[in-house]
């Protein structure tokens, strides 16, 4: 009994390297692959950036279209192309964006944030609600409120996001006028303070609701089969039997347990949220990374696409690194120097 | 046997199941005095836990249903306690401590925590009184640097160590009675010498009286005072421990003893069983449950359930109970 503290120092120090770091430098090779397929994969793509230039100008000789492809580098083969690619890549440069004249980190740095408001709020409000719809379902199987919710749940589920937004615009902005249709800030309108929260947050209902709606679903059956697995476990017993009460039973001890999954299933689903948002801001025309990718594709301005998929790729590979801290915080046995007897 | 703490009368549970409720505890009475030690022995499915989970209303919350009977513990009738009342009493007054110690504590919790939430459910500490407590509690259960083993997780503990942390629980608010289910089955044979010695030791300084469930007659030995032996969800034999030992009155306890007393086995000889199995609770025959492994049993038997003789310290539900031993007589 008394030896349980000698097998402490030994899993600690393993390589030598920090373990955030030894994780990052694990994720090079991997974003390698995926800026080698991105590049691949858009070379399938029929058209150029320059085809798209010259029907917007409305004409253009052959003559200008190859001297455009000279100077945007397009003339030259495609092994050339792509090494040029990862040497930018390399510098962190993520090149620029002819049709838009602009380079694409600004690009994208400026559109990050509002995508980064409509993600955090969307997987907020699926948590927890999700959460509560689990935990409520699973305390009466069977019962009506299951069977309600379980209804709703298996609807949102299956119920396609850009239709859900289309109709919730339809419901919401057409019909009763209660929020606005698009955008993130009502144009000409210069709010400040409060005013201007109340008016970002009164244009962040519909996409935030809209794109929360599937993973609301998915929590929400992810959390009631948690605790109903939960709900014979023996130290749920013991907290019964030290007298806690049924409400501090399910939120103390089954809730924090059920936690567990959940982390897990935000990690699977950064990227998702990502791709979702694309539908989402097109749709109410939120001036997200989204939206940018929307009219990238539709624009072959391919060099803008590949630094916005080489990003989104980064920003999913840094959420799931903090998910394996999260992951840390709420399961003890997980942490790193856990001593074990 | 003064003082009555607990008495459970005619307690008779039940389960769903998929054919119909199942009755597994089929009119369970016996009782417990302010500080006596009582064991409940019986082999696996006999109802002994199930009986310890009726006492605190436990089978509720995993489908049970107690039919009938009564269950008083100093005065107050469990069964139609208000939930709050009853809330009150677990872990107030009747402690409980369960078989895995490993998966009857929360994962995710502290020990320290969960050890001072036992005590801040029933008096109003502060968090960091009832931490004081909880340190106070692993260091009552003999755990080493009961400090720091408080901030540890319970994977962190050995298997012992995690047995005395509930404990320590339990203890929390000075129960009367502690009910132990099974609490060495799942530790080594040298940690349940001592969990059990702890065990006993707590009583004795705590003053409480311990319902000891266990399937293992050599538990019973060294700790209890007095022996109730289950079988198929009914009370077959109860009396004090040395009297039941020295002379078992139902063959069942009998063939229970037989196979623990190893000491006068020759060895190469095959180990003593009770032939057959327990009969399944939906299947049970109609006179004695016992009967079909019985060597002593007739037609009587077979046709009649034989009934518990009422009052007295020692009893025994059967129509041929065994002879007393002759003095100096050997066990053959």
């Amino acid at each position: 009994m008394a030896g349980a503290g000698t097998l402490s120092a030994a899993p600690a120090a393993r390589g030598g390297l920090p373990p955030l770091l030894r994780r990052l430098l694990q994720v090079v090779p991997v974003l390698f692959g995926i800026a080698t397929l991105n590049f691949l994969i858009l070379q399938l793509a029929p058209g150029d950036v320059v085809d798209v230039l010259a029907g917007e100008a409305g004409a253009a000789t052959p003559e200008t279209m190859a001297a455009l492809r000279q100077s945007f580098g397009l003339d030259q083969p495609v092994w050339l192309q792509y090494l040029r690619y990862l040497g930018q890549l390399a510098s962190l440069d993520l090149g620029h964006s002819y049709r838009l004249n602009l380079p694409v980190r600004a690009l994208i740095l400026t559109r990050l944030p509002p995508t980064l408001l409509l993600m955090v709020s969307a997987l907020l409000l699926a948590i927890v609600l999700g959460s509560l719809a689990g935990i409520l379902a699973a305390r009466q199987v069977g019962g009506w409120l299951d069977t309600l919710l379980s209804g709703v749940t298996l609807l949102s589920y299956a119920v396609p996001t850009f239709w859900l937004g289309l109709m919730a615009i339809v419901l919401f902005s057409a019909r009763l006028g209660w929020l606005p249709s698009g955008g993130m800030l009502t144009i000409g309108a210069s709010h400040d303070g409060l005013a201007l929260l109340q008016d970002l947050a009164a244009h962040l209902v519909l996409p935030a609701v809209t794109l929360s709606t599937f993973y609301l679903a998915v929590y929400a059956r992810l959390v009631r089969s948690a605790m109903l697995e939960l709900h014979g476990a023996d130290f749920i017993r013991t907290a019964r039997a030290k007298g806690a009460g049924e409400w501090r039973i399910t939120l103390h001890h089954a809730f924090r347990n059920a936690l567990l999954p959940m982390v897990t299933m935000a990690g699977y689903q950064a990227a998702s949220l990502l791709s979702g948002a694309v539908l989402v801001e097109t749709v109410f025309s939120w001036p997200g990374l989204g939206r940018l990718a929307y009219e990238a594709i539709r624009t072959r301005d391919l060099n803008l696409l590949l630094g916005i998929l080489f990003f989104s790729s980064i920003l999913v590979v840094i959420v799931n690194i903090a998910i394996d801290g999260v992951y840390r915080l709420v399961d003890p046995r997980v942490a790193p120097r856990a001593r074990r007897a | 046997m003064t003082m009555t703490l607990l008495e459970v009368s005619s307690l008779r549970t039940s389960f769903a199941t998929r054919s119909g409720r199942l009755g597994i505890l089929r009119d369970v009475s016996f009782a417990i005095a302010r500080g006596e030690t009582v064991a409940l022995v019986g082999e696996s499915g006999s109802g002994k836990s199930v009986t310890a989970a009726s006492i605190l209303r436990l089978v509720e919350a995993a489908g049970g249903r107690i039919d009938a009977g009564r269950v008083s513990f100093e005065g107050e009738d469990l069964l139609s306690l208000s939930p709050a009342r009853l809330r009150a009493l677990r872990g107030g007054r009747i402690g409980m401590i369960f078989q895995e110690p490993l998966s009857a504590l929360n994962p995710v919790q502290r020990i320290g925590d969960q050890i001072a939430e036992a005590v801040r459910l029933h008096r109003p500490l502060s968090r960091r009184a009832a931490w004081g407590r909880a340190v106070e509690l692993l260091s009552l259960v003999q755990i080493p640097a009961p400090g720091l083993r408080a901030r540890d997780y319970p994977h962190q503990l050995s298997g012992g160590q995690r047995q005395r942390a509930m404990i320590a629980m339990a203890l929390a608010c000075d129960p009367a009675l502690l009910i132990a289910d099974e609490p060495t089955t799942a530790l080594d044979v040298i940690t349940q010498a001592q969990i059990l010695s702890l065990l006993a030791e707590l009583r004795d300084r705590l003053g409480m009286a311990l319902l000891l469930i266990t399937h293992d007659l050599g538990v019973v030995a060294g700790v209890a005072d007095r022996i109730v032996v289950l079988y198929a969800g009914q009370v077959v034999e109860q009396g004090p421990v040395a009297e039941i030992f020295a002379a078992p009155a139902h063959p069942y306890t009998r063939g229970l003893l037989d196979a623990v007393r190893l000491d006068t086995l020759t060895p190469g000889t095959a180990l003593p069983e009770i032939p057959g199995l327990v009969p399944p609770l939906d299947a049970l025959p109609a006179g004695c449950a016992f009967a079909p492994r019985c060597g002593r049993a007739d037609a009587r038997c077979r046709s009649a359930a034989p009934p518990m003789p009422p009052g007295g310290a020692r009893q025994a539900a059967c129509f041929h109970p065994l002879p007393a031993p002759l003095p100096g007589g050997h066990a053959a």
